[in-house]
């Protein structure tokens, strides 16, 4: 990055860092449902036929990645923790649709397999990272929970609940300090919603007018906890009230009304509006990780979740239904089971890594 | 083409199961999503989904069978013309034999870079360790507008210890940030901004509060390059006072040197005085690793001699030898150092000549030096303001023991804080913390005087 000699002048009159002016206009204009409204306006994105369909392409690209990667992981070539987004894919293909590539960040927690793809990454590079290959995207030192793409800006991939939201927060202060016009959109899930830092972090994101998009993906399960019984307040798009964050709660299983949403979302941030805070009503079908015997919910439920509001299924009825054809979509689901299963096979025969990089990448620099 | 479905591993450490239940018999049509078995773990009951379609060929692993290890073929689909072929490979084979695995070893360290030399005629003026480290800081800013401070109280407070004295009158308020009192979150968003491409100094108003934040400084920062193969870049700078201050009671009076320095992707340092101060932060500040930089509050008033150069950069891990001696080794660092110098004093008077060796940096440790100066002197202590258990001071002593055995003429002994959590009352704290007189008896006893 190339220093700008001209940062050193900014704004040194004023005491405090952000102009007083918010706290001013705020009995005149807290709107904290404005965002809501705006939505509900407009609840579904109208797409051209060719932008549904890729969609369906991404999120069927996600599906069979994540089914590929449970086979892979039942016969032992993943190991640790593995967790799937499967059922959740319309959230993250929506939402990153409405982003500029390469220019807005992206970071997540460890359910991140679906981000990457949705941003483009190579399906190879993640699988083989799943695999703990060398080919893999963080060199098989990263595993499931920890891969990232400086170059496609996508910035993990963290383990420990809620760590990604205030580093989000970061990473929208480094888009205003450099006033490049990204945004950062932070992604976590209803388990990581009750965690300490995230208020923290909410805290400054809004007092500092950061340009962060906080995305509560709530699947209904932290673990094995239902959101009712473990979070006081489940409306989760309420939680930035305290902070004066205005919220909006969108359906995750339709790709259009994600897509919407995340339009209303952006334009209020690239405004320079400050932080939103936006709950995603999602579901995720598979365990919370591999080792999850589902106890927690009845089979009834998941079954009545697929069946009934699945986000591919859904964009698939609405292509037949805008008559595409039975073989376009077939030559699709071809194309992306060949795609997974190069992808599989990528990532089980190239050669896990060499010995000596047990003591790379520890310190970037020599001392 | 037929399909094999193997015992599925249904948790990290599973290597088998009990086939308790089928659900599906011969002939049944499955799909993506169907429960086909429930299999018994050694933690839960899981159900075994299918992710492929087709139809039950033959269930080869009846219900009920315990002990079938993971990986046996347990039933086979007829698959459909679009579906893939399973992978019919098994879990890989380690490449690459134990005995060998063992046999690589850590690079070498390199030798590292004695300390600029301070051209002849350059003019030395007395500035405090507080002076040093803002004057570091202001510097480093006018060079790189990648660098900003952020903390509590930092801007226009002007420093809860005044360390960040003027900055916002030069830098303004976007370089100079105040931050509310919630040490985890700015940390975390201190290292956020840092893997977006800033260069953040991130002032903790002392390390004991750090301690809300040591997920960010350990988990994101610390790792994050090696998890991510060598992507992910973290130049950050965590600083502040660390360790004991005066009658602030236990839980604002601990030194992190020692948990910081355990940890591998950080770079801890801890200097004694200003000229060290103002070289290593300069460095801490350029380095494309996150460091974690300890500053003593005591010390911060003290005056030192400071050469006026236009640019005092010092090298990151390596030690400082402050005053030369024949008899023994006095290792230390931080405020230990001012102790060892005053014991090293006293001791002179006595015959005994001491060196004395400022770690300055403890991770990574600058291990030659301290064999080096044993090898010259056989006898070694090492004064530590912190607890003796899991210190720098047991460090040192295993390296001596590992890799300066031949040398010793003594065994090792370590002058730290007493082993309780530091008291309140003036005499209880007093005989708490380390002192001069202290480090001069241990060196009488390891030259057997």
């Amino acid at each position: 990055m190339v220093p700008n000699p001209g940062d050193t002048t900014l704004a040194k009159s004023g005491l405090t860092r952000k102009a007083p002016a918010k706290v001013a206009a705020e009995q005149e204009t807290f709107a904290l449902r404005s965002l809501q409204e705006a939505h509900e306006a407009q609840p579904r994105y109208s797409a051209s036929d060719e932008e549904l369909l890729h969609f369906y392409e991404q999120m069927l690209l996600i599906r069979r990645f994540e089914e590929k990667a449970g086979q892979l992981y039942g016969l032992g070539l993943i190991g640790g923790f593995c967790h799937l987004y499967i059922g959740q894919e319309a959230v993250a293909v929506g939402l990153q649709s409405a982003l500029k590539a390469g220019h807005d960040s992206v970071i997540t927690g460890y359910r991140d397999h679906g981000h990457m793809l949705a941003y483009g990454i190579d399906p190879k590079v993640i699988m083989a990272e799943l695999t703990g290959r060398a080919a893999g995207i963080s060199k098989g030192k990263g595993g499931s929970m920890h891969m990232f793409s400086t170059e496609h800006k996508f910035y993990g991939g963290h383990g420990i609940v809620g760590a990604q939201v205030p580093l989000g927060a970061g990473l929208a202060f480094g888009h205003q300090y450099r006033e490049d016009g990204g945004l950062c959109m932070a992604y976590f899930g209803d388990g990581a919603a009750n965690q300490g830092q995230v208020y923290e972090a909410f805290n400054m994101a809004a007092l500092w007018n950061l340009p962060v998009i906080f995305v509560v993906e709530n699947n209904g399960y932290a673990m094995g906890t239902a959101v009712t019984r473990g979070s006081a307040e489940t409306h989760f798009h309420r939680r930035g009230t305290a902070f004066r964050i205005p919220g909006m709660s969108v359906n995750g299983m339709d790709v259009l009304e994600v897509r919407s949403a995340a339009e209303v979302a952006v334009a209020h941030v690239r405004a320079g509006k400050g932080p939103v805070l936006m709950e995603l009503q999602t579901y995720r079908y598979r365990g919370h990780s591999m080792s999850d015997p589902a106890k927690y919910r009845t089979r009834e439920e998941v079954q009545e979740m697929r069946e009934n509001r699945d986000p591919i299924d859904g964009a698939k009825a609405e292509l037949l239904k805008r008559g595409v054809t039975e073989d376009r979509l077939k030559e699709i689901e071809k194309q992306i089971r060949s795609i997974v299963n190069e992808a599989a096979d990528f990532a089980e025969n190239s050669p896990e890594p060499e010995l000596s990089e047990l003591y790379t990448d520890i310190l970037v620099e020599s001392y | 083409m037929a399909i094999e479905l193997k015992m599925p591993a249904l948790s990290p450490t599973m290597e088998e199961g009990t086939l308790a239940k089928w659900l599906v018999k011969a002939g049944d049509t499955v799909k993506s999503g169907d429960i086909l078995a429930e299999i018994e773990t050694d933690k839960a009951t899981m159900e075994f989904e299918s992710i492929d379609e087709g139809v039950i060929g033959a269930i080869l692993i009846p219900e009920g069978t315990e002990g079938v290890k993971v990986g046996t073929v347990i039933a086979t689909i007829g698959g459909e013309g679009v579906a893939a072929p399973a992978a019919a490979v098994a879990a890989p084979k380690a490449e690459v034999p134990a005995a060998s695995q063992a046999a690589v070893a850590a690079p070498a360290p390199k030798p590292r870079a004695a300390d600029p030399a301070v051209p002849a005629g350059t003019n030395m003026k007395t500035s405090t360790v507080r002076e040093a480290l803002r004057d570091a800081m202001a510097e480093e800013m006018r060079r790189d507008s990648r660098v900003f401070v952020m903390g509590e109280e930092v801007a226009q407070y002007q420093g809860a210890y005044k360390v960040t004295q003027g900055l916002l009158d030069e830098f303004g308020p976007k370089r100079v940030i105040d931050t509310p009192i919630t040490e985890y979150g700015f940390a975390g968003i201190g290292v956020g901004a840092a893997m977006g491409g800033l260069r953040p100094i991130v002032e903790f108003m002392t390390f004991n509060f750090a301690m809300q934040a040591i997920d960010h400084v350990i988990n994101s920062a610390a790792k994050t390059n090696y998890m991510s193969g060598g992507q992910m870049r973290c130049p950050i700078v965590f600083r502040g006072p660390n360790a004991a201050a005066s009658r602030v009671g236990a839980q604002h009076s601990q030194n992190y040197g020692p948990w910081y320095a355990s940890v591998p992707g950080l770079i801890v340092i801890a200097p004694y005085d200003a000229a060290d101060a103002k070289g290593l932060l300069k460095a801490a500040i350029r380095s494309d690793d996150p460091v974690v930089f300890l500053e003593n509050e005591l010390v911060y008033g003290r005056n030192f001699e400071l050469p006026e150069l236009d640019d005092h950069v010092l090298p990151i891990g390596k030690a400082r030898i402050m005053r030369e001696g024949s008899d023994v080794t006095i290792v230390s660092y931080s405020i230990g150092v001012g102790l060892a110098l005053e014991a090293a004093e006293t001791l002179a008077g006595e015959g005994i000549e001491a060196e004395v060796l400022d770690l300055r940096t403890l991770r990574p440790l600058d291990r030659q030096a301290v064999l080096d100066s044993l090898a010259k002197t056989n006898r070694l202590v090492i004064a530590e303001e912190g607890w003796p258990v899991c210190s720098i001071a047991s460090e040192v002593m295993a390296l001596c023991m590992e890799d300066g055995f031949d040398h010793l003429d003594a065994p090792v002994l370590r002058v730290c804080d007493e082993d309780v959590p530091l008291p309140y009352a003036a005499n209880l704290e007093k005989v708490a913390i380390i002192d001069a007189a202290r480090i001069a008896a241990a060196v009488r006893k390891v030259c057997y005087r």
